[in-house]
C-alpha cells in the first residue's frame, strides 16, 4: 500500500475502498470479541468457513470475524448482513443451515432471539430490546469491521477525523472543539478532556506525550478491551489528533496484560497505520510527525492511576507520586504528558466528524455524550450497553438488562469499580451521569455496573472489595495500606460472627483517616464500606447480631431439613461431601451442625416438589427429632 | 527563583518557588510533625503525620506538607481538630507493628494515641522507607530495597551486597524510628552465613526458601 | 534459560532501563518464571540496581520468581464472578489440587492464581486452564474438569 500524501490522495483512497466493496453481498460477521472467544466462536469460524469452502461459495459469502457488539450473554452470536439478521448462541453445527439460510434469503427461526414476555421472535439486531434502548454511538461499530482491517474501518468512515483535524484545521482550534464539546475523562475522575488537554499544550516544556489509559483494573468492568479489540483504529485516531492539538510526537498505549487480544489487535493497528501514512513523518502531509508505542502492565491495579501508570511507563514499581505537579505539567520522564483513558480518546473522532453540538446534544447538563457500561452480575443480559448520559437506572437494569435471573429481587447496583458505591432500590429513577452517581455517594468510575440480588451480602460485598483493595495497594502510604487493612480485619469479623457493638462506628472513624492518603485509591476506599452502611445498616447489624440474612457468610447461617416436608428421598445425603447428613431409608433426614461445611450442596440435591432443605440465619436451628421418632409412616392413601 | 506568599496558621509566610509547604512551616518555626521526611532525601510523603489543610479556590484538601509545594495566596493549616484526629490513628496504626518506638511513644503523647487500639501485629517496620531511600540516595550502594506491594510489602537486604557493604556503613541503623531495619539485618546475616550465626529462629526464612 | 536468548530479549527492547518491565514480561512468558541468574543479568546489562528489580518483580503480579507447574490455572475473582459464587469454586479447587493461590504443587503439575476479572462476566465464575476457558462453573463440576490436565 503507497503511503498517504495528502488530502488529495486520501479522498482517493476512500473512493476506491468503497467502490469495491458490495454492499449487498451476503458477509456473516461472527464476534470474536474474548467473551464469544471464552464460549467457542473460533470453531464457530472455522465451521463457517470450511462449510462455505467445502460448497465453493468463497467470491458470494463473506466470513467477518469481529469485535464485541455487547451482548455477550447470548454468544458466541452473530449477525447476517445486508439484511442485519442477528443470531444468538450459535454453535459450530449450525453452520450448515447459517449458509444454506444466507444463499436462500431465509431466517432461522430457532437462532432468533425470542421475547421473553411476549414469546415474539426478533430478526434484526437492533429490534432486540437490549440493543434497541441503547445509543451505539462507539460499540456499535464493532459487529461492522474487522479489527485487523484498516480498510473496514475506512469504509465506515474512518480516519475522515484525522484528515480534516490535521489538514483542514490549527491545533488550538481542535483543543477549542473538544472543550466545546464537554466531553469528561472516561477513566473515572471525570475531568473535563478539553481542559485536561490545554494544560498540557500549555505546558512550556517543547517535548510532550500523549498516553491512552487501557489498563482497565475494576473487575468486572471490559468496556475498553472491546474497544481495542473491536475498533483499534477508533481509539488510534483519536490519539493521533489528539497528539496533534497537544503538540505532542511520541505516544503510548499501556495495555493491561491480561488482554492479550487487544495487545495484538492494537500493535497490529499501529503497523498498518503506519503504512498508510497515519503515523509516522508527516501524517498525510500535514507536516505533523508522529509515533505509538504499545506498553503492556505487569499485573497492578494501582496502575490505572495516572502517575503510577507514568512510573509503569518508566520501568519501575507502579507507585504513584504526589499531585502536583500533575502529568500536564510534570509526567512521564518529567515532561508534559496527557493520559486519557481508552472510550475518551475513542470519543475524538466522533466529536470532530459530527461537531462539538452534535456530541453534546446527547447527554444531560454537565455530563455530555454516551458512556458505555459494563452491565454484569445477577441480571439476565449480562453484556457491554452504552447509553445516552442521564438514563435512569432502571432502564439500564430492567429494559437494557432485562431483569433479574430467577424471580429473585432486586437489591443493589454497584458502580465505579472497587472504591465505588452501592445503589440500592430507592435510587433506581436516578439518571446517570458524573455528578448525580457521585452525588449519590458512588462514582462513575470507568463504567462497571455490577447488579445485585437478595442473595448477596452487603457486608461481605464490601469485604470483597477491601480485599481486592488491601492486595492491590503499593503500601507506600500508612492511611492506605494499615487503614484498608484495619477497615478488612473488622469486616471480616463481621462476616465470620466476630463483630462486636462498636465496629461499625470504628469503621466510620477509620474513613476520615484514608482522606489522607496520597492518591485515589487509599482516598476511596472507604467508599464501598460508607455506601453499603449507608443503605444497608440493618445487614451489618444482623451480622453483629449473628445472623446473614443473605446466607453468603458461612459462619452466620445454617441448614436445616425441615422434618415434616422430608419424604428420605436419600438425595441430600448422597450429595453431601461432608458426611453432615444422618438419615436413611424411610428415616427423616437430620444436618449435623458439627460436621455441616454450608456448601450448599444438600439444598441443590433437594427436589423442588419437596423442598425440605433450607436455610435459616444465625446458628441456632430447631433441635433434631428424636432418633425414634425420624421413621416416616406412609399411608396408604 | 521567585517568591511567593502563602498563610500557614494565620501568618504570611514568604518562601521560595519549589518550596514545600514543610520547608515554608520550618523556615519561620511552625513545627509540623514527620516520620519519613529527612533532609538529605527526596521528599517521599509515606507516613502521612505531616498532614495538613490546604485551602485553595474555594476547597479544602488534606495534603502531606513534605511533598505538597507551597503554592501563592494559599491558606494552610498545620493544628486542627480533624488533622489532630488523622494523626492519632496514624500513629495507632503504626504503633500496632510497632509499640514502643520512641518517635511514636512521643507522638503518641502528643495526639493522645492509643497503642493497642488497633489488632497487634509485630513486624515493627512502619516502612517509613528512610534505610532504603539512603542507601540508595546518600551512599548509592542500593544494598536494600522494598519488595511486594500493599500489606505484604517489607524492606529486604540483597545478600550479596550487604555482605560487602554494610558491615563497615550501618549508617542507616540510626535512622530507623524502629528497630525493624536491625532485625532484618541480622536476619540477612543469618541467611547469607548460616554456619556462623547458628541461626535457630523460628520465622522459617533459614531453610529452603 | 540461555543467557544468548535473553540478551537477544533486552536488545530487542533497546536496552534500556525504562523497558525494564517490557523485557521482564517478556522472559516471563517464554520462561514462565524469572530465575535469579536472569535477573542478575537483566540488572547487569540494564544497569538497574537488582534491589529495584526484586521490588518490580514482586510489585507486579504476573511475574513469578519460582517455577510454574505444567498447567496454569487462574480462577476469576472479578466482581461478576464473585456474586456468582466464585469463592466456591475456589475452595473447591484448593482442596482438589491442595495449593492455595500463587502456590505449585510439588509434582509441578498445577500452579493456581486468582485474576481479577478476566472480562467474560457473562460466563461467570470463571476459570481459566492454559488459556482454556471454563464458564458457569459449579463446585461439582470441577474435579471433571483438572482431571483432564495431566
Amino acid at each position: 500500500m503507497p503511503k498517504i500524501n495528502s488530502s488529495a490522495e486520501f479522498a482517493a483512497l476512500r473512493k476506491e475502498v468503497l467502490s469495491s466493496r458490495d454492499p449487498n453481498r451476503p458477509c456473516i460477521a461472527v464476534c470474536t470479541g474474548s467473551g464469544c472467544l471464552a464460549l467457542g466462536a473460533a470453531n464457530l469460524v472455522t465451521a463457517l468457513k470450511d462449510e462455505i469452502q467445502a460448497q465453493g461459495l468463497e467470491s458470494r459469502i463473506e466470513v467477518r470475524e469481529t469485535g464485541c457488539p455487547g451482548f455477550c450473554e447470548r454468544g458466541p452470536l452473530i449477525v447476517v448482513y445486508p439484511d442485519e439478521t442477528c443470531y444468538l448462541k450459535v454453535q459450530p453445527a449450525d453452520a450448515k443451515e447459517v449458509i444454506a439460510s444466507v444463499l436462500e434469503k431465509t431466517v432461522i427461526d430457532r437462532l432468533l432471539y425470542v421475547d421473553p414476555v411476549t414469546g415474539e421472535r426478533v430478526v434484526h439486531e437492533m429490534d432486540i430490546p437490549f440493543y434497541q434502548n441503547q445509543l451505539r454511538l462507539l460499540i456499535g461499530n464493532n459487529i461492522k469491521l474487522d479489527p485487523t482491517s484498516i480498510e473496514d474501518y475506512l469504509a465506515i468512515g474512518g480516519y475522515a477525523a484525522l484528515e480534516k483535524a490535521l489538514c483542514q484545521m490549527k491545533p488550538e482550534q481542535v483543543v477549542g472543539l473538544v472543550k466545546e464539546s464537554g466531553l469528561r475523562g472516561r477513566g473515572g475522575g471525570g475531568f473535563p478532556s478539553g481542559n485536561k488537554w490545554e494544560f498540557t499544550r500549555n505546558a512550556p516544556d517543547p517535548v510532550k506525550y500523549v498516553v491512552v489509559n487501557a489498563d482497565e483494573g475494576d473487575p468486572g468492568a471490559f468496556m475498553d478491551r472491546a474497544l481495542l479489540e473491536g475498533s483499534p483504529h477508533a481509539v488510534l485516531e483519536g490519539l493521533i489528533i489528539g497528539a496533534y492539538a497537544i503538540g505532542a510526537h511520541e505516544g503510548f498505549l499501556y495495555v493491561r496484560q491480561e488482554y492479550p487480544l487487544a495487545v495484538e489487535n492494537i500493535t497490529l493497528a499501529i503497523k498498518t497505520a503506519e503504512e498508510y501514512g497515519f503515523l509516522g513523518k508527516n501524517i498525510l502531509g500535514s507536516g505533523f510527525d508522529f509515533i505509538v508505542e504499545v506498553a503492556q502492565g505487569a499485573g497492578a491495579f494501582v496502575c490505572g492511576e495516572e502517575t503510577a501508570l507514568i512510573r509503569s511507563l518508566e520501568g519501575k514499581a507502579g507507585e504513584p507520586k504526589p499531585r502536583p505537579p500533575f502529568p500536564a505539567v510534570r509526567g512521564l520522564w518529567d515532561k508534559p504528558t496527557n493520559i486519557n483513558n481508552v472510550e475518551t480518546w475513542a470519543n475524538i473522532p466522533l466529536i470532530i466528524n459530527k461537531g462539538p453540538a452534535a456530541f453534546a446534544s446527547v447527554g444531560t447538563a454537565g455530563s455530555k455524550g454516551t458512556k458505555i457500561f459494563s452491565l454484569v452480575g445477577k441480571v439476565k443480559n449480562t453484556g457491554l450497553v452504552e447509553v445516552p448520559m442521564g438514563i435512569t437506572l432502571r432502564d439500564i437494569v430492567y429494559k437494557i438488562g432485562g431483569g433479574i435471573p430467577g424471580d429473585k429481587r432486586f437489591k443493589a447496583v454497584q458502580t465505579g469499580g472497587p472504591a465505588g458505591g452501592c445503589m440500592p432500590e430507592s435510587l433506581l429513577d436516578m439518571e446517570v451521569d458524573f455528578d448525580q452517581l457521585t452525588k449519590a455517594g458512588s462514582m462513575m468510575g470507568s463504567g462497571g455496573m455490577i447488579v445485585l440480588d437478595e442473595e448477596t451480602c452487603m457486608v461481605d460485598f464490601a469485604r470483597f472489595f477491601l480485599a481486592f483493595l488491601a492486595d492491590e495497594s503499593c503500601g507506600k502510604c500508612v492511611p492506605c495500606r494499615e487503614g484498608i487493612q484495619q477497615m478488612l480485619t473488622i469486616l471480616t469479623d463481621i462476616t465470620q460472627g466476630k463483630g462486636k457493638k462498636g465496629d461499625l462506628d470504628l469503621l466510620l472513624q477509620l474513613t476520615e483517616v484514608s482522606g489522607a492518603s496520597l492518591c485515589a485509591l487509599g482516598k476511596g476506599a472507604p467508599n464501598p464500606v460508607m455506601s453499603t452502611l449507608k443503605h444497608f445498616r440493618d445487614e451489618y447489624e444482623a451480622h453483629i447480631e449473628g445472623k446473614c440474612p443473605a446466607f453468603t457468610c458461612k459462619e452466620l447461617f445454617s441448614f436445616y431439613i425441615e422434618p415434616e416436608k422430608c419424604q428420605a428421598c436419600t438425595n441430600c445425603g448422597r450429595k453431601c461431601p461432608a458426611g453432615a447428613i444422618e438419615g436413611g431409608k424411610n428415616l427423616i433426614h437430620v444436618v449435623d451442625q458439627a460436621k455441616c461445611t454450608k456448601c450448599g450442596a444438600c439444598l441443590e440435591a433437594c427436589p423442588p416438589r419437596f423442598g425440605a432443605v433450607t436455610r435459616i440465619p444465625g446458628k441456632a436451628v430447631p433441635a433434631p427429632l428424636p432418633e425414634d421418632a425420624r421413621t416416616i409412616v406412609r399411608g396408604n392413601k | 527563583m521567585s517568591e511567593l506568599v502563602l498563610q500557614i496558621d494565620g501568618r504570611e509566610v514568604t518562601a521560595q518557588e519549589g518550596a514545600t509547604i514543610l520547608e515554608a512551616a520550618e523556615s519561620v518555626g511552625i513545627s509540623i510533625p514527620t516520620l519519613c521526611h529527612h533532609h538529605k532525601l527526596e521528599p517521599y510523603g509515606g507516613c502521612r503525620v505531616c498532614s495538613v489543610e490546604v485551602e485553595a479556590n474555594g476547597r479544602t484538601v488534606v495534603v502531606a506538607a513534605c511533598t505538597y509545594p507551597a503554592e501563592k495566596n494559599v491558606v494552610v493549616r498545620t493544628k486542627t481538630e480533624k488533622l489532630d484526629r488523622i494523626r492519632k490513628a496514624l500513629v495507632e496504626m503504626m504503633m500496632a507493628h510497632a509499640p514502643d518506638s520512641e518517635k511514636l511513644v512521643e507522638l503518641a503523647e502528643e495526639y493522645g494515641a492509643d497503642k493497642d487500639r488497633f489488632k497487634r501485629n509485630q513486624s515493627f517496620c512502619i516502612h517509613c522507607g528512610l534505610c532504603v531511600r539512603y542507601c540508595n540516595e546518600v551512599k548509592k550502594k542500593n544494598a536494600l530495597g522494598f519488595i511486594d506491594r500493599g500489606a505484604k510489602k517489607r524492606i529486604c537486604f540483597i545478600p550479596e551486597i550487604a555482605a560487602k557493604e554494610c558491615w563497615q556503613c550501618k549508617e542507616c541503623f540510626p535512622l530507623c524510628p524502629t528497630s525493624a531495619l536491625q532485625a532484618a539485618f541480622v536476619l540477612n546475616e543469618a541467611i547469607t552465613t548460616p554456619s556462623s550465626a547458628e541461626h535457630s529462629c523460628s520465622c522459617g526464612h533459614g531453610a529452603g526458601k | 534459560m540461555d543467557i544468548g536468548r535473553i540478551d537477544q530479549i533486552i536488545d530487542k527492547h533497546g536496552c534500556k532501563a525504562s523497558s525494564l518491565i517490557q523485557i521482564l514480561i517478556n522472559i516471563q512468558s517464554e520462561n514462565h518464571w524469572l530465575p535469579k541468574e536472569v535477573l542478575e543479568r537483566v540488572s547487569e546489562r540494564l544497569a538497574v540496581p537488582m534491589n529495584q528489580i526484586q521490588h518490580i518483580t514482586t510489585f507486579y503480579k504476573s511475574f513469578s520468581l519460582v517455577p510454574k507447574g505444567r498447567h496454569e490455572v487462574h480462577v476469576c475473582m472479578g466482581t461478576a464472578c464473585h456474586v456468582r459464587g466464585a469463592q466456591r469454586v475456589l475452595d473447591t479447587v484448593e482442596e482438589l489440587t491442595g495449593i492455595k493461590p500463587g502456590e505449585t504443587d510439588v509434582d509441578l503439575k498445577f500452579s493456581l492464581e486468582t485474576v481479577n476479572c478476566i472480562g467474560c462476566c457473562a460466563l461467570g465464575p470463571v476459570m481459566v486452564v492454559d488459556g482454556e476457558y471454563h464458564g458457569n462453573l459449579a463446585a461439582g463440576q470441577l474435579e471433571d474438569v483438572l482431571k483432564n490436565y495431566e
